[in-house]
């Protein structure tokens, strides 16, 4: 696929690792802000051409992780409704819920389907009058432009049958309660590319200039993540604090106005939960009060839901780069990818999932060479 | 989040009370909301989020962020004497605590 | 593919018409059950065990060791680009016998059918099972039909079971693969799985990718000519793809496997497909396609057994056994790193992240 396969290419990438290798001279912790990042990192294996003083640590950036418990349990009751055809993402099928995720209810009878699309699910509600269509609307700054006029060419058309479950959450408030922590010890960032080609990187420097971090606007190609890794250690190394965008062909500093427009009359901030790491002030956006018609929270009334976490889930302390997958005392014991306890370990990019496949080989590797 | 991919823009239409468009990802083909992007045309690429097309891929952009990365490098080849530039660097300069030439290089294999 | 069956070299289609549609008669062993048989699974099936119409089929087997195969196909739709049902139904069972080390020769077909279903539909379902057989060189010799009610299945569902004979000298199984063994796979990976896609409801893109099903029993009768017994494992990828088979391996061999990843044939429009979605592509599956672990030193005559035939012009050696990380799939990336690939938990899906 063109601007994709070059941005792959094996040769470079090797010339970017070494250009990083020359320029790390103490030990750094940058974090990738998105699940996109950490999932290319994974599948590429980039974590593994760095040196080994330079950690990455994996952020919140993930929408099936930090969607809120409360909510998945909502979205299980809707989509357990006879009436009502649940159209979801790919991402949302497995997350656990209290006590069950959307494939069980599935099997147990309640019509939940994936989509590509929100535009799919608004076709859906057209060509089934009948039935009351709900759409599962999770994601960052990058999916909420879709989700918005998904909610918005419902109204105008009076589909009154269509409905939005929207947890939206919004990256930079994010990155402040990481730089917050008292335990943090993210000393840059790779911000999420995409978001940034919606909201552009205005956002950014006071951010940057408040807590002293690097922040780099980055792609999800393996030649964009090591740029990105490459412009942030050189920042670090020379004791620089500045925004830089290492995407500029996909983003700009304004990002993309016709989406921010609309995103701001079809949306409100508001305080927001972000499972396992709590509530965050001002970082979600829910549904403005003229679109509060297409709200699948008020339009159900579900009742009698008791959430419920695992009392051993560390998925938060994961999220927030505090603490390694391997120093849960659940990790490949009780919590494994086959019976995840928390999202980190369901999703194909959260931390957990990835540690658990990757430490395998670690740990098979030590025992062979012992 | 964030999975986008890049695609040309192959037809241009209304529909769905919308601006849509043919995009064409590496031989497949989809059906794209262009809502966001009103300044495209066909033959642009552009990035593409869950069936909406959020950015116009600035192509002269990404040229030079090609040539930048393949340049990288590029000047160590061209002496090409086998030695680490620091240690080039240091074998120039006067010895001041003698740091950079000591220091030990990192095992450019990929970790285990 | 004719779009209307042709009823002119069947006896009798007068009995058919009358029911445009499967209704629960047509299951229920009376007269319209018959009339099904004689006017339809007959004509298209031609053979003589079958026209016998016993409540068993009686062949005769050459001696040697049986193989034995069921499988059931529940695809949707039931007509995709590159296939059907029916292919998948005959060359599914053909595939699991051939790579097993047999050659196949007859199989049982069993449908069970929803009330309302198109017969014009099942009979094009048919027609290409009879000549998916033909191609593969086996025969349809004992089948069943069972109607249920509307709503409560889904169109067609097909169950298939096979008999081959093995050949001679060959000792094959997935717990056989040899620290050292040479992995190679027959051509391009993930094209069934992501045609299937292409139609899929919520998923749907235009493309020119079409399903590789097909038989294989040449193919695989000419790795064992070419290697004979330095053939160890060799296994159809369909659901969980090349992925899941290899994990299969490794953990029934108790070994590691190695692959270099940039040796995997995939079409670009596959590698697009996937790119699109968010899947992988070692995960998606492949109806017409082998795996074989061969001993390192038999692998490029396979290789050159595999490109000879019209289907496998581009197979590949694309990784090695190994006594290092048993039980795991470890790939080495384009970057020269490695990455473990694990088995499948359920079904891969689309992404957004």
């Amino acid at each position: 696929m063109k601007y994709l396969t070059e941005f792959r290419d094996g040769a470079i990438a090797r010339k970017l690792a070494d250009e990083i290798h020359r320029a790390v001279t103490r030990p750094w912790k940058i974090m990738e802000v998105c699940g996109g990042q950490t999932h290319s990192i994974i599948r590429h294996g980039i974590d593994q051409l760095l040196p080994s003083s330079l950690q990455l640590v994996h952020g919140p950036g993930c929408p099936v992780c930090v969607t809120p418990l409360e909510l998945i349990d909502r979205a299980l009751a809707i989509a357990a409704l006879p009436n009502v055809i649940f159209c979801s993402f790919g991402d949302m099928l497995r997350v656990p819920g209290s006590e069950k995720d959307l494939f069980r209810v599935k099997s147990d009878g309640g019509d939940v389907r994936i989509v590509y699309s929100p535009l799919d699910a608004v076709n859906l509600a057209r060509r089934n009058p009948s039935r009351e269509v709900v759409f599962f609307g999770v994601g960052f700054e990058t999916t909420a432009p879709a989700n918005a006029m998904a909610a918005h060419l419902a109204r105008n058309e009076g589909l009154r049958n269509f409905s939005v479950l929207v947890s939206h959450v919004l990256v930079p408030p994010a990155i402040e309660a990481i730089m917050q922590s008292p335990s943090n010890q993210v000393q840059a960032f790779l911000a999420a590319g995409h978001v940034c080609s919606v909201m552009g990187y205005w956002q950014y420097p006071p951010l940057a200039e408040r807590y002293h971090v690097p922040i780099v606007v980055t792609g999800f190609e393996p030649l964009d993540l090591l740029d990105g890794i490459r412009r942030a250690v050189l920042q670090l190394e020379a004791g620089r604090a500045e925004v830089e965008n290492g995407y500029a062909r996909v983003v700009t500093f304004e990002g993309n106005r016709p989406a921010q427009d609309l995103l701001s009359q079809v949306f409100e901030v508001t305080d927001r939960a972000w499972r396992g790491i709590g509530v965050i002030p001002q970082s979600g956006w829910r549904l403005s009060p003229a679109y509060r018609d297409f709200d699948a929270e008020l339009r159900f009334q579900v009742t009698g839901i008791h959430t419920r976490e695992s009392p051993l889930c560390r998925s938060g302390d994961v999220l927030r780069g505090a603490i390694k997958p391997t120093d849960c005392p659940a990790f490949g014991k009780e919590c494994t990818p086959r019976h995840p306890l928390g999202a980190t370990m369901v999703s194909s990019e959260g931390a957990c999932a990835a540690y658990f496949d990757y430490g395998r080989f670690l740990s098979a590797d030590e025992l062979t060479h012992a | 989040m964030c999975l986008a991919v890049p695609g040309r823009v192959e037809e241009i239409y209304e529909g769905f009370g919308s601006r849509m468009a043919k995009v064409n990802f590496g031989g497949v083909v989809k059906e794209v909301c262009l809502a966001y992007v009103p300044e495209i045309a066909v033959g642009d690429y552009t990035i593409v989020h869950v069936g909406f097309a959020i950015s116009r891929i600035d192509e002269a952009q990404a040229r030079e962020t090609l040539d930048m990365f393949r340049e990288l490098g590029m000047l160590d080849e061209e002496f090409a004497t086998g030695q680490q530039p620091f240690d080039s660097a240091a074998a120039l300069a006067p010895a001041e605590s003698g740091s950079a030439s000591c220091e030990s290089r990192e095992s450019r294999e990929p970790k285990k | 593919m004719p779009d209307q069956p042709d009823f002119s070299g069947w006896s009798c289609p007068l009995p058919l018409r009358d029911y445009p549609n499967i209704v629960l008669g047509h299951g229920g062993g009376g007269k319209l059950s018959s009339e099904l048989v004689e006017h339809l699974f007959l004509p298209a099936f031609r053979n003589t065990a079958l026209a016998d119409l016993g409540d068993a089929a009686l062949i005769d087997v050459p001696s040697g060791r049986l193989a034995f195969s069921t499988d059931s196909f529940v695809v949707r739709p039931l007509f995709f680009p590159g296939g059907s049902i029916g292919d998948l139904a005959v060359n599914g069972t053909v595939n699991d016998l051939a790579v097993s080390g047999a050659r196949p020769l007859y199989l049982s077909a069993g449908f069970i059918l929803e009330e309302g279903f198109p017969l014009a539909e099942l009979a094009r379902i048919v027609d290409r099972m009879a000549a998916a057989a033909r191609a593969a060189g086996v025969v349809i010799v004992t089948g069943d039909t069972k109607v249920v009610e509307k709503g409560h299945g889904d169109g067609c569902y097909i169950n298939t079971a096979g008999i081959g004979v093995r050949i001679d000298g060959i000792e094959i199984g997935p717990s056989l693969a040899r620290p050292g063994d040479a992995i190679l796979v027959s051509g391009f990976l993930g094209d069934h799985g992501m045609a299937i896609m292409s139609v899929r409801e919520g998923l749907e893109f235009e493309t020119a990718i079409e399903s590789d099903c097909a038989p294989l029993h040449e193919m695989t009768a000419a790795i064992f000519d070419a290697a004979g017994p330095a053939v160890h494992a060799m296994r159809d990828p369909t659901r969980g793809g090349l992925a899941s088979t290899l994990n299969e391996i490794a953990q029934a061999s108790k070994v590691g496997i190695s692959i270099d990843e940039t040796a995997l044939p995939i079409r670009p429009e596959v590698q697009s497909a996937c790119d699109l979605l968010g899947l992988d592509p070692v995960y998606v599956a492949n109806e017409g396609k082998l795996v074989a672990v061969v001993e390192s030193a038999a692998a490029p005559a396979v290789l050159e057994a595999m490109r000879h035939h019209p289907k496998g012009h581009d197979a590949a050696i694309v990784g090695r056994v190994t006594k290092e990380h048993a039980g795991l799939v470890v790939a080495r990336t384009a970057l020269g790193a490695n990455r473990v690939i694990p088995m499948q938990i359920g079904e891969q899906l689309p992404r957004i992240c």
